[in-house]
């Protein structure tokens, strides 16, 4: 077989360079990724993990629907001009419930992976609705209109229970029925601020 | 990471490897026909020249590879973990009291792990500068420019949000600059508020207590009066009365009470502004300032640094 396949043979055969190069191209995946699909590090969650609460889940959400991703990231890398910055480097454990992952990859505005507690819930509020009222060099857009919308908690319920039976988060049967009433009425301006508020503060 | 991994890790790694070696000696063996003579196909008369590799580039092309094997014998591959031992954190633990003893565990071995020695190389610099500062007295450290600058820098970085970069602050978070402390002014209190952090959620909403809308109209009157301005007389008056409220924090005299953080109501500066509508405000629905505890981020050395920086911007010499 392997004296037929030679250079000429696979050039001139396109069905045959397709499925060759998606064999080489797979193999950076095959390596880098796959093994973290089951490594012990990359799955256990770190000690005393606690999932997000229902109103923080609606923060997460309001997080992601506003794209706070594209502009922050949440992964504090192992470098001391980072870590002094932003405290302790994140570890993979602190990620294992994030669906989808936020770690983002641009920072235009600083790290978050470890902002919550770092400013009082009224900084956040004036900040996120106008961030130069606080922050006079910002660049960062305002989100006015998080105050004005309220939370139903339709879909709270259900949100818990899929990442609870499909990503073995471990909410309880408490949590879920309680989910709508933690929501229900709040702002989206709460939820978000009660996210930020929860992030890197598990690792103790 | 499990055998059944590494193994895997290190037999992709290698596939890789060995596959672009037998790729690149494949095409140099197999010329396709005499190298410099037309190629037998074409294409609206254009026709290709079977030319070679380039030298230099089937030269690069070999030297990655070895290359490439040599940085994997020499950073490691899966389990393997090289001949220097690199690695860049200890990352594999799940609380930080395990971070913190592998850590000392490879200071421990003198291993060779890019952000302990980073940590070590810049701990060496600035530890004993650090040290230096803590060891001084906040009237020492006043009259050391390098320490104000140090500690202008780290307010700047971790203060700034809030108080403001030249920490005069803005509504709802304190001007540091002038005497007017709301948790008290000592070097101590500062470096207090800024180690434990404050918290004052005790100016709910006063509104049903007063007595509605009349009682909270009469008591802001009241509190107006108290900074020297001209008011209605009457509401003052019958605000004065239920001002035995609010006196349990600020005061039979307004003048405040530092040990519960109770703003003086009398020295016409107002956190949340002093207009009858920013009071009224106050007074019917709360304020609940807080400030962050920092100690544990910043440490006792940069509390310390910064605590005194703040206290020099109020007493200056």
């Amino acid at each position: 077989m392997f004296k037929k396949l030679n250079h000429e043979r696979v050039e001139k055969n396109a069905g045959l360079l397709g499925v060759f190069t998606i064999l080489a191209i797979s193999f950076g995946t095959l390596v880098e990724i796959t093994p973290n699909l089951f490594l012990e590090e990359t799955n256990r969650p770190i000690d005393g993990m606690k999932p997000l609460t229902a109103l923080q889940f609606e923060g997460r959400d309001i997080y992601i629907r506003e794209g706070c991703v594209q502009c922050h990231s949440q992964m504090i890398r192992p470098f001391r001009h980072e870590t002094e910055r932003y405290g302790h480097y994140s570890l993979a454990g602190e990620s294992v419930w994030n669906h989808p992952f936020l770690w983002g990859s641009k920072r235009t505005g600083p790290d978050l992976a470890r902002v919550g507690g770092r400013y009082s819930d009224a900084w956040h509020e004036a900040h996120l609705l106008d961030p130069r009222a606080v922050v006079p060099e910002s660049n960062m857009p305002g989100f006015p209109w998080l105050a004005e919308n309220t939370l139903d908690g339709e879909l709270t319920a259900d949100k818990l229970s899929i990442f609870k039976n499909s990503f073995d988060v471990p909410y309880t049967d408490a949590d879920i029925a309680g989910a709508k009433e933690a929501v229900k009425g709040k702002t989206e301006l709460e939820a978000l601020i009660a996210y930020l508020q929860s992030l890197g503060t598990n690792l103790k | 990471m499990s055998n059944f991994w590494s193994a895997w890790i290190i037999a992709g790694s290698l596939i890789v490897v060995f596959g672009c070696a037998y790729l690149l000696r494949m095409v140099i063996v197999d010329t396709m026909g005499d190298e410099g003579k037309e190629m037998p196909h074409e294409f609206d008369g254009i026709v290709e020249m079977n030319n070679p590799l380039p030298r230099w580039w089937t030269i690069m092309f070999a030297v990655s590879i070895v290359w490439g094997l040599g940085y994997f014998v020499w950073f490691g591959l899966g389990g393997y973990e090289g001949v220097v031992g690199w690695k860049s954190a200890n990352k594999e633990y799940y609380s930080l009291a395990d971070v913190k003893a592998a850590n000392a565990k490879t200071r421990e071995n003198n291993e060779i792990n890019q952000y302990v020695n980073e940590l070590d190389t810049a701990d060496a610099v600035y530890g004993k500068t650090y040290a230096k500062f803590a060891a001084q007295s906040v009237e020492e450290l006043m009259e050391n420019e390098q320490a104000l600058k140090v500690g202008q820098r780290l307010f700047i970085q971790n203060c700034a949000q809030c108080h403001g970069s030249d920490a005069r602050g803005q509504r709802g978070f304190p001007n540091l600059t002038d005497t007017d402390w709301l948790h008290g002014g000592s070097f101590a209190k500062i470096k207090e508020t800024i180690n434990v952090g404050r918290d004052s959620r005790t100016m709910v909403s006063w509104k049903a207590a007063l007595g509605g809308d009349e009682g909270v109209k009469d008591v802001v009157t009241y509190v107006r009066s108290l900074s020297g301005r001209k008011v209605n007389a009457k509401d003052a008056a019958a605000g004065k009365l239920k001002f035995g409220i609010c006196a349990g924090c600020h005061g039979i005299d307004g003048k405040g009470n530092q040990a519960l953080g109770a703003p003086n109501l009398t020295d016409n500066i107002w956190l949340y502004g002093g207009s009858t509508a920013a009071i009224t405000d106050s007074v019917a629905n709360g304020r609940i300032g807080v400030m962050p505890a920092w100690g544990e981020i910043l440490g006792e050395d940069k509390v310390h640094v910064i605590s005194a920086y703040v206290y020099s911007l109020s007493n200056k010499k």
